[in-house]
């Protein structure tokens, strides 16, 4: 009797192996796998709703990371499409990229802040801990300014670094936050905090500053006269081809431009113009 | 016929048992491969006493996160061993039998509540209850210590619970016979007896709140400096790899496989201090 039970265990293990061993490895043919910035991610969901509402046989599965895990995702062949919201570096200019979108950076504040200007000179000397208290840049309050920033190697924080902080270290002291999202709910909840988000998240719970006097608007961005954007980048190993070409034909095409827009970035062919 | 059964049942057991150690020397090797490039070549010295962590500058420093590691550990072991200890010597001396069956399971349950769901908690009502009332951002080794003074009791209490219960039933009629009170006999012959027992549930809680990630990351703010107060915010050796994991490539991963080198032999030489004490006895 016992050897038969023992029988049995091991047929299921068996079982159990193969079966996991298949469902690893069995990925249907159409489904494209999107990788990358979790600055993009929220944006290339909705694309991949509304293109599975207009394809309902095709499937897109998007996945966050980061960019840079999108980009070596990309790279390696575990996706098929990597999210970079960052600009390309060194080896990874090599690759077939397409700029998506471009997204506008906003510093905010919480609304109770009394400050809704600041300049770019002020802003990175807050960041580089220059500045410490709201009293040095015209605000009432003698508090301690809590300098809230992104984790090394987020798309948002490289942006930030190259046009604000122009060379110049982030203070080691500035609290870390791992998403846009949670910058946003640290900065609606702290009256002496200051941060930095993609300006499609802007919402009433923060207030964002104007730079030099002026504010972070998508028609600002568009004549060039607000600085702080950075494109949206897909990246593929080689040029896409197949359903993966069919979503990001999908994206540049004016429906997926017009999307993006609404969700309050600014599109590729206007920021063309 | 019943050796060779004996034999297979035997060789199962040992297959499926070596798959569990397997996974260990697994993780062990690729973290080591992974990591020890990167120490090799910043240097030992730099690399843990580095006060500068700024990858895209190439500086791989995490003396400031060993500290934040510290500092939260040692609030959390502060905050959280006495009520553990005291809680343990309640439910095995004083505690009615009824209200020890309710103890009991609640805290087990402590020890069920995931990980998230305690960083959650503090970021919503720890966090700006120091903000508020303390000073500070909120996000603070304060925060971060109440939260792990909370996830370390149950490991406190329940082991050293058992270790007072372990005792020879001689010890405490003993000393009541000498005519010592209650207290007297906790204080002055229970505690001493169970103290190996208490250390080892005390060095445990330790590796528990130095391995806490998740609920640690939310409260604690991250930042890579050196703090000056309770209410600075810190970054630790596991919040590190959990914040920048996402977005590391290259050297930067590697840092950070070569932080989890340096957290890995912390928590070992923790577990072994645990074992041998327990041994010790």
């Amino acid at each position: 009797m016992r050897i038969k039970k023992i029988m049995a265990a091991a047929a299921v293990l068996l079982l159990l192996l193969a079966a996991a061993l298949s469902a690893g490895g069995g990925k249907p043919e159409s489904t494209v796998i999107v990788a990358g910035s979790t600055s993009v991610q929220p944006y290339a969901e909705m694309l991949a709703e509304e293109y599975s509402i207009l394809y309902p046989e095709r499937e897109v599965d998007v996945q966050g990371g980061g960019s840079s895990t999108g980009i070596t995702a990309a790279l390696s062949g575990t996706a098929d499409i990597g999210m970079s919201s960052r600009e390309l570096k060194g080896d990874e200019e090599n690759t077939w990229n397409a700029i998506i979108a471009k997204d506008g950076l906003v510093v905010i504040v919480h609304p109770d802040n009394p400050i809704g200007d600041l300049t770019v000179e002020q802003v990175r000397g807050i960041y580089a801990g220059t500045f410490t208290t709201w009293s040095e840049l015209g605000g009432t309050a003698e508090h301690k300014i809590h300098v809230i920033a992104r984790e090394e190697g987020s798309g948002t924080r490289s942006a930030f670094e190259s046009m604000v902080m122009d060379g110049v270290m982030i203070t080691p002291t500035a609290i870390v936050q791992a998403s846009n999202g949670s910058v946003r709910q640290l900065v609606g909840s702290d009256r002496n905090s200051i941060g930095f988000i993609s300006l499609g998240l802007v919402d009433d719970t923060i207030k964002d500053l104007k730079l030099d006097g002026i504010s972070a608007s998508w028609e600002n961005i568009m004549n060039n006269s607000y600085m702080l954007f950075r494109p949206f980048i897909f990246v593929a190993n080689v040029e896409p081809s197949g359903p993966a070409k069919h979503f990001i034909d999908f994206v540049l095409s004016a429906e997926g431009q017009a999307l993006l827009t609404r969700e309050g970035l600014i599109s590729i062919t206007e920021g063309a113009q | 016929m019943k050796t060779f059964r004996e034999n297979l049942s035997g060789y199962i057991f040992m297959l499926l048992a070596l798959s569990s150690i397997s996974a260990l020397a697994l993780i062990t090797v690729f973290i080591i491969v992974q990591g020890a490039p990167l120490i090799a070549d910043v240097g030992v010295i730099d690399f843990i006493f580095g006060m500068t962590w700024a990858p895209s500058q190439g500086e791989y420093g995490i003396f400031p996160m060993i500290i934040g590691s510290l500092s939260v550990t040692l609030g959390a072991v502060i905050l959280g061993v006495p009520v553990g200890i005291c809680c343990a010597i309640f439910l095995a001396e004083f505690a009615p039998v009824k209200l020890r069956n309710l103890f009991r399971p609640a805290i087990q349950l402590l020890a069920g509540i995931p990980s998230v769901v305690y960083g959650f908690w503090g970021l919503i009502f720890i966090v700006p209850f120091i903000r508020d009332y303390l000073g500070g951002p909120g996000l603070s080794i304060l925060a971060a210590s109440v939260i792990l003074a909370i996830m370390i009791l149950p490991t406190v209490i329940s082991i050293s619970e058992v270790s007072i219960l372990a005792l020879p039933r001689q010890y405490k009629e003993g000393a009541l016979a000498l005519g010592m009170t209650h207290w007297q006999t906790i204080f002055y012959v229970i505690l001493p007896a169970a103290k190996s027992g208490i250390v080892a549930a005390i060095i445990l809680g330790i590796g528990r709140a130095i391995g806490e990630t998740m609920a640690v990351i939310m409260v604690v703010g991250n930042a890579t400096a050196i703090p000056t107060s309770i209410l600075d915010p810190v970054r630790t050796l596991t919040t590190n790899i959990g914040i920048e994991m996402g977005y590391a490539s290259g050297e930067h991963r590697q840092a950070l496989f070569a932080t989890g080198i340096v957290l890995f032999i912390i928590i070992m030489v923790l577990n072994s201090l645990a074992q041998y004490i327990t041994r010790k006895k």
